[in-house]
């Protein structure tokens, strides 16, 4: 069976968008799109004309579900390369597009490096080492499973990367820190915290349901949430 | 960018690339980190079941000198005592540590508890469920993050190594006056982004993770980790080791794109494998030959009976209690159950042995430098602790490892031999070197085509059993292909590769014996002769391969 893909490219950050669609034989049923764009991103790929076209730009790395690379918007919706089957998706046309919250970089590639950066300069580390003395451990490895793919910015009315709100992935990397940070430094994730995720977040919960690593956002958003504001 | 500060250049931001960047922060030296994905995409948040560790919290009496023994028992002997007493002897203070990063080892009653592991008697293997990896990754990157904040580590994303910059310098030391030695001052990079390219000046260490591309699509890594910079460094004079070393993992499955791996935690919490017999009975084939711990073997032991038995082998993990399942085992029986549409907990899960390991890789003496002063390579890409075969649990371990002694060997030379003696000389500024010039060039269609068919050629001829005349067929369709790919032009990269797969078939050649993850169907035999490693080096163009006991390199 044939797959039409229509991919929306971009040569460099200052050209302008076009799509270009290519025709995909399925010959594996559990084909993913991370399959379709492994044959697409090839040297001498061709399009659905039959003309030697540019290899496709894209991010990607494990190819499952576990390092967040191969993020963007499939039919409409921000999804993992290598977490959507062919046959998951409905309809004559399969649409490829890259984030829309980060700048195109080339094709499907985008530059997320400002949310790495703005970690850094709001100093998301634990200043001292820290003990087991039996805190919350639940939710320190259920914050560390979190891929950073930024799916959940996409998706988030209130996200944008040059605006303060650090969206969910910003707090599931501070989570973890909430738990184990002591003394001034917990103060300050705690103040940082207060303004950059709890007053950002509309609670409109739009990020529900699309975290690919399956974290119970809602259980790490309450409890950080409680911690942001009380002692402990 | 400010080239002309001297720094110590990391290339590669997995495990070993952070706990460089770490230990020379508290060495007060300071780093740049250089990676083409950020660390949240390297193949080191793959790992899976655990980290070794001698603790003790078991019960069981173990000490450090078990698993020193375990692991060169494991890596059959060729690895060297030394490094591997190092490694253990420092892996209680590297859990120490990360616990204090923020890692929240399983515990139960808020004591810190270890799994079993392939090839160990002991339970030393702490771990976080099935995904110790990730985990322990999300707290190097934020430790990472203080001392980029503190000026110490220069992050570097989107940025790709394109080669080395050396010296040849008369060797002072050498007892032959006539001798030079090449010394490492820096290396080239490419900004993936926007094509820029930077000369960045200090010692360097290679942090890139296994040859997976050699094998693409065949393994259980990533992608990104593409075998090209240790193949450009080959190709640059730098010595690699013990290159037929190539573990297949005993428990991995088939999925779109690449094999996907079952952890041996899975058998560490009573997992068991078995074959149909004629009337449809379970045969536990490890378990009878090898008793109640069989299903524990090393990888390489394990992976050759499947592969000999001829039948299609099974991982039982029906008889694990549900209580083990919620606590340790949560995310590998959803990872299944996504990509195998099958339940474990109800039904067995069809395995076989897949590529997922490179024991062998850029040579290291002790103190993780190459044969090329300054430059040091470290975690899947250097051969220094597993031998023949390693043992799980060892490789989260060897990266932080080899990552620390990396970093403290290149901060003891670099007040004395870089800062000042260097930074006046930037000659590499002008990007002149031809070498990497040529590396920019991407490979094209033809590329992909000859890489495709060199994929094919090495995936039949070292396999689990190789066979000596299928090696030595394979060796001259490498000739031809290399001839092949020269009269098509084709890029720098595509050659260097073929020359690396090569290198993997004449060291495989080489080696008329069985030992460890090299099984030769004529020599099923250990042979006491072969109780080395094999290097092989560039030399006017052609392999060498040569053999030294362990511990000869390095002293």
């Amino acid at each position: 069976m044939n797959r039409l893909i229509r991919i929306r490219r971009q040569e460099n950050k200052d050209s302008l968008p076009y799509y270009e669609e290519f025709c995909y034989e399925v010959n594996d049923g559990e084909a993913r799109i991370s399959t379709v764009l492994l044959e697409l991103s090839r040297p001498g790929v061709r399009n659905k004309a039959g003309e030697q076209t540019r290899p496709v730009s894209w991010e990607h790395s494990c190819h499952q579900k576990r390092c967040g690379g191969c993020s963007m918007i499939i039919n409409g919706e921000p999804r993992l390369a290598c977490d959507t089957r062919l046959s998951d998706l409905k309809g004559d046309v399969i649409r490829l597009e890259p984030l829309k919250k980060f700048p195109v970089v080339c094709d499907l590639l985008v530059d997320r490096s400002a949310v790495f950066e703005r970690y850094r300069e709001l100093g998301l580390y634990l200043e001292e080492e820290t003990a087991y003395d039996g805190y919350d451990d639940e939710t320190v490895t259920e914050a560390a499973f979190c891929l950073q793919c930024g799916l959940c910015l996409e998706v988030c009315p209130n996200y944008h990367p040059a605006g303060e709100f650090l969206g969910m992935s910003g707090m599931t990397e501070m989570a973890g820190l909430l738990v184990q940070a002591e003394g001034d430094k917990a103060g300050e994730l705690k103040k940082t915290y207060r303004r950059d995720v709890y007053e950002g977040c509309g609670k409109s919960l739009s990020c529900r349901n699309i975290c690919p690593a399956g974290l119970d956002m809602e259980m790490l958003l309450a409890r950080s949430n409680r911690r942001a504001w009380t002692r402990r | 960018m400010g080239t002309k500060d001297v720094r110590v250049n990391i290339i590669g931001a997995g495990l070993a690339g952070l706990a460089a960047a770490i230990r020379l922060s508290q060495l007060g030296v300071q780093s740049r980190l250089v990676s083409v994905q950020p660390s949240e995409r390297a193949q080191s948040n793959l790992a899976e079941g655990g980290i070794n560790a001698c603790l003790d919290l078991m019960g069981e009496e173990d000490t450090v000198e078990e698993h020193i023994k375990d692991t060169l028992r494991g890596g059959c002997f060729l690895a060297d005592e030394a490094m591997v007493e190092g490694l253990c002897k420092e892996a209680p203070e590297i859990i120490r540590e990360l616990s204090g990063y923020g890692v929240a080892f399983a515990r139960e009653n808020g004591r810190l508890i270890q799994r079993n592991f392939g090839g160990q008697k002991k339970k030393r293997t702490a771990f976080v469920k099935s995904s110790t990896g990730k985990v322990i990754m999300a707290s190097m990157i934020k430790e990472v993050r203080k001392h980029e904040r503190n000026g110490m580590v220069q992050r570097l994303f989107h940025h790709e190594y394109t080669g080395l910059i050396t010296d040849k310098t008369r060797d002072e030391k050498a007892r032959d006056p006539g001798s030079y030695m090449v010394k490492c001052r820096g290396v080239y990079i490419r900004d993936t982004y926007d094509s820029s390219l930077s000369a960045l000046y200090g010692p360097v260490i290679i942090a890139t993770g296994g040859m997976n591309g050699v094998f693409e699509a065949m393994t259980t890594g990533t992608y990104a980790n593409t075998g090209e910079v240790s193949a450009d460094l080959f190709m640059r004079g730098v010595r690699l080791a013990n290159l037929e070393f190539i573990q297949y993992h005993p428990t991995t499955v088939s999925i779109s794109g690449k094999r996907m791996l079952i952890s041996e935690a899975a058998r560490g919490e009573g997992g068991r494998l078995f074959y149909y017999g004629d009337n449809e009975e379970k045969i536990y084939f490890l378990e009878d030959e090898f008793g109640e711990g069989g299903n524990l073997m090393p990888r390489d032991v394990i992976s050759k009976r499947m592969d000999m038995c001829g039948k299609q082998v099974y991982l039982d993990l029906t008889q694990i209690d549900g209580d083990k399942w919620n606590k340790r085992l949560s995310d590998l029986r959803r990872e299944i159950m996504y990509y195998l549409s099958t339940d474990p907990v109800k039904e067995p899960v069809p395995v076989s042995p897949g590529i997922h390991f490179f024991m062998g890789g850029i040579k290291v003496g002790r103190d993780h430098m190459t044969n090329i002063r300054g430059l040091y390579a470290a975690g899947e890409c250097s051969c220094a602790y597993h031998g023949a075969n390693r043992l799980g649990g060892n490789s989260l371990l060897g990266a932080i490892y080899g990552g620390k002694v990396a970093a403290a060997s290149a901060a003891a030379i670099y007040k004395d031999e870089y800062i000042g003696a260097d930074d006046t000389r930037k000659d590499a500024d002008d990007f002149s070197d031809e070498r990497m010039k040529a590396y920019l060039k991407e490979p094209g269609d033809k590329d992909m085509e000859l890489r495709v068919r060199m994929r094919k050629l090495l995936a039949s001829a070292l396999s689990v059993v190789r066979k000596e005349a299928e090696i030595e067929a394979a060796i001259r369709q490498t000739d031809s292909l290399l001839k092949e790919a020269e009269d098509l032009g084709a890029c720098i990269r595509t050659l260097s590769l073929l020359m690396l797969s090569k290198a993997m078939l004449v060291s495989a050649y080489g080696r008329k014996e069985s030992r460890g993850a090299h099984n030769l169907a004529e020599y099923p035999k250990q042979a006491e002769e072969y109780g080395k490693n094999s290097t092989v080096a560039i030399e006017d163009g052609r392999i060498r391969l040569s053999y030294e006991y362990p511990g000869e390199y390095c002293e």
